[in-house]
């Protein structure tokens, strides 16, 4: 008899070849071990205060609210932290527990090449070995993040299959891992893959709500009515989610990178448009051909430019805790400029997807209402692709 | 139960790994043939996957041409069926999870049954996940290849106990693709599984030449290639089949030798 674990609902499990099943095995119990053991804790919390710079601020978006004319808009400011992303949060949780395990070496995949800079800055500081795996479309699209992995003393390698982005370097960081297991861990950067790996990055990321949930109940007294976070593979969104999940009055809100449009090829949206299957070491959801062919998707955005989405949003889209919603390219866009403009803070663009939701939301709701975004990362690495997909001839 | 067994009882077996619609099917139906008539005991049929995580660069191509050349599950169930009026040894599939369950296992199993393909190997469903297909497979009569690798360890036997058809043994760390030199210590592998069950154990990952297939045979009941074959393939196209007929005799003749 079988036994699946990690299940949210009908989706998650552990897809993965045999040769890594003692690994994950491994990486199972010395989490189940080290997430209760007060050491592990402590130096964690250290690292993230006084390394990373949390708590991160929830910021009251006076500005964008008066503009928008509706719901108080508060911003979780995950773009402050040290590396200039929420991916830190996960890097450290997991580059201490590798540490911790015995592991000399870090692999990691990258889209935009914020988890990939995260886990270069993780190893330098723990003094690990580091190699990621980024595919050459978004090197060439994030070339000043490649650059930045290389400062940190990691070695980036580009991935030139299959679409030459996000999926295929987590098919390449999987290949990778499967050759070298003794000394290596795979510091899986969203909540995805096969089981542990959902499970843990949640709970790294998990820090983001459990700190705005606080902070929101200080400043105005009671929870927000919506939170709005953008999903690719979705660390930032569940983490943003997590502590209000059983809060049933407060709306979770993930956007979808739609790309050019739901009703194109050239989309990401996961939810939106695909449908259940079994990929990257899950069940979830995943933009697929009817033979079940995982299909070229398509974002602005290289961090949201994923044909799948983490096994417990499947499952939050099921029970109808959460709302996915497509935000297109244009969208986005606006919202990264409408955002520097009113409020002086550049979202990368990933994040500008929930800026970009919160546009449209926030004046159709009263104004004692509020909604917290999660700038999920800061926007200078795109401020060249942003420029060009405007016409301007900017190169870095 | 399937007719997969059988092909353990001419010796040693040779399996040779084909990707279907490389470059085309009529010529894979062509290498079939060849390979059928030159001693080949078991045929692994590859079902293209767009991102074969499992493979290395050299399959990997081979999927992603096949992919190219518009084949797709339905098109090979035909080939199989049509294979089968004159093909008798077994065939299995090689392809990944999702290629099954988007077809809806219980119809791919069905269409297996009918065609007469007895068993399907999935890369990416370990022991623990076999119960997403494994009663649907039995129904049908479909072996669900068990695989186990050199980091298996305390695992073996409780995958060999339930093993149907025959043992994949994945003889290094990795991803498929040719090496110089295999490194696991197979023969204390095979003799745990051997411990649990009778089924047989067929070596893969690594083996091109024909030394290696004789000494992976040897030590278990079985060699098989695959990149190897894909680089033949890749290299003469439409007129491979004999150059693969060629290369599977000399294959089965130096595991025939270890008997």
């Amino acid at each position: 008899m079988s036994s699946s674990k990690g299940r949210f609902g009908v989706h998650g499990g552990q897809y993965i070849p045999e040769t890594l099943m003692n690994a994950i095995i491994e990486l199972e119990n010395a989490y189940e071990h080290y997430k209760n053991d007060p050491d592990f804790n402590r130096e964690l919390t250290q690292l993230l205060n006084e390394y990373a710079g949390r708590p991160s601020l929830l910021y009251y978006a006076e500005k964008l609210t008066r503009e928008l004319g509706g719901a108080k808009i508060y911003l979780k400011r995950e773009d402050l932290n040290h590396t200039g992303s929420h991916k830190i949060n996960n890097v450290l949780g997991q580059a201490l527990l590798a540490k911790k395990m015995g592991k000399t070496r870090l692999i990691a995949e990258t889209g935009a090449g914020q988890h990939g800079v995260a886990t270069a800055t993780a190893a330098a500081l723990l003094d690990m070995e580091c190699v990621v795996f980024m595919g050459e479309e978004d090197t060439i699209r994030q070339a000043l993040n490649v650059y930045r992995m290389r400062l940190l003393g990691a070695e980036v390698i580009p991935v030139k299959t299959g679409t030459a982005t996000l999926k295929d370097a987590v098919s390449e960081a999987m290949r990778e891992w499967t050759s070298r297991i003794d000394d290596t861990h795979y510091c899986l950067g969203s909540v995805m893959g096969p089981h542990p790996f959902p499970t843990i990055v949640r709970d790294f990321q998990a820090v983001i709500s459990r700190e705005s949930r606080a902070q929101i109940l200080e400043k105005e007294g009671r929870l927000p009515d919506a939170v709005i976070a953008c999903v690719g593979g979705g660390s930032n969104a569940i983490g943003s989610f997590y502590h209000f999940i059983p809060d049933e009055g407060v709306r979770l809100i993930g956007c979808e990178a739609a790309g050019r449009g739901i009703d194109t090829f050239e989309t990401a949206a996961t939810v939106n448009t695909g449908r259940i299957g079994i990929f990257h070491g899950m069940k979830s959801y995943f933009c697929q051909d009817e033979y079940g062919q995982i299909a070229p998707v398509y974002s602005i955005s290289a961090g949201l430019d994923y044909p799948g989405v983490g096994p417990e949003h499947a499952y939050l889209h099921d029970i109808g805790r959460a709302e996915y919603v497509p935000v297109t390219d244009d969208e986005a866009v606006n919202a990264f400029e409408f955002l520097s403009r009113t409020e002086g803070i550049i979202p990368a663009i990933e994040s500008a997807h929930a800026v970009a939701y919160a546009m449209k939301l926030a004046p159709t709701m009263d104004k004692d209402k509020i909604i917290i975004i999660t700038v999920s990362g800061r926007g200078d690495k795109d401020c060249a692709a942003i420029a060009r997909y405007r016409g301007e001839d900017i190169h870095e | 139960m399937s007719n997969i067994r059988s092909a353990f009882r001419n010796g040693k077996a040779f399996i040779p790994f084909i990707t279907c619609g490389d470059p085309d099917l009529e010529t894979t139906a062509k290498i079939v043939r060849a390979a059928a008539e030159n001693g080949a005991d078991l045929i692994e049929l590859g079902i293209p996957f767009s991102d074969p995580t499992a493979e290395g660069p050299v399959i990997q191509g081979a999927n992603l041409r096949a992919l190219s050349g518009g084949v797709t599950t339905d098109k090979i169930f035909d080939l199989v069926a049509e294979l089968r009026k004159d093909v008798k040894i077994p065939m299995v599939f090689m392809t990944y999870a999702n290629v099954v369950f988007s077809y809806d296992a219980e119809r791919f199993m069905a269409r297996c049954c009918e065609t007469g393909i007895g068993g399907v190997i999935l890369p990416d469903l370990p022991f623990e996940e076999k119960d997403e297909f494994s009663a649907v497979a039995r129904q049908y009569g479909i072996d669900l290849i068990s695989l186990i690798a050199p980091t298996s360890a305390d695992r073996i036997a409780m995958i060999a106990k339930e093993a149907d058809g025959f043992i994949y043994v994945v003889s290094s760390l990795g991803v498929t693709g040719v090496r110089s030199e295999i490194t696991t210590n197979i023969g204390d592998i095979v003799e745990v599984i051997r411990q649990s069950t009778d089924t047989p154990c067929a070596v893969g990952f690594g083996i091109s030449e024909p030394e290696q297939a004789a000494k992976m045979a040897s030590l278990s009941d079985g060699a098989i290639v695959g990149s190897a074959i894909i680089r033949i393939i890749e290299k003469y196209g439409r007129d491979a089949a004999p150059y693969v007929g060629e290369y599977v005799k000399r294959m089965k003749d130096a595991v025939r030798s270890v008997d």
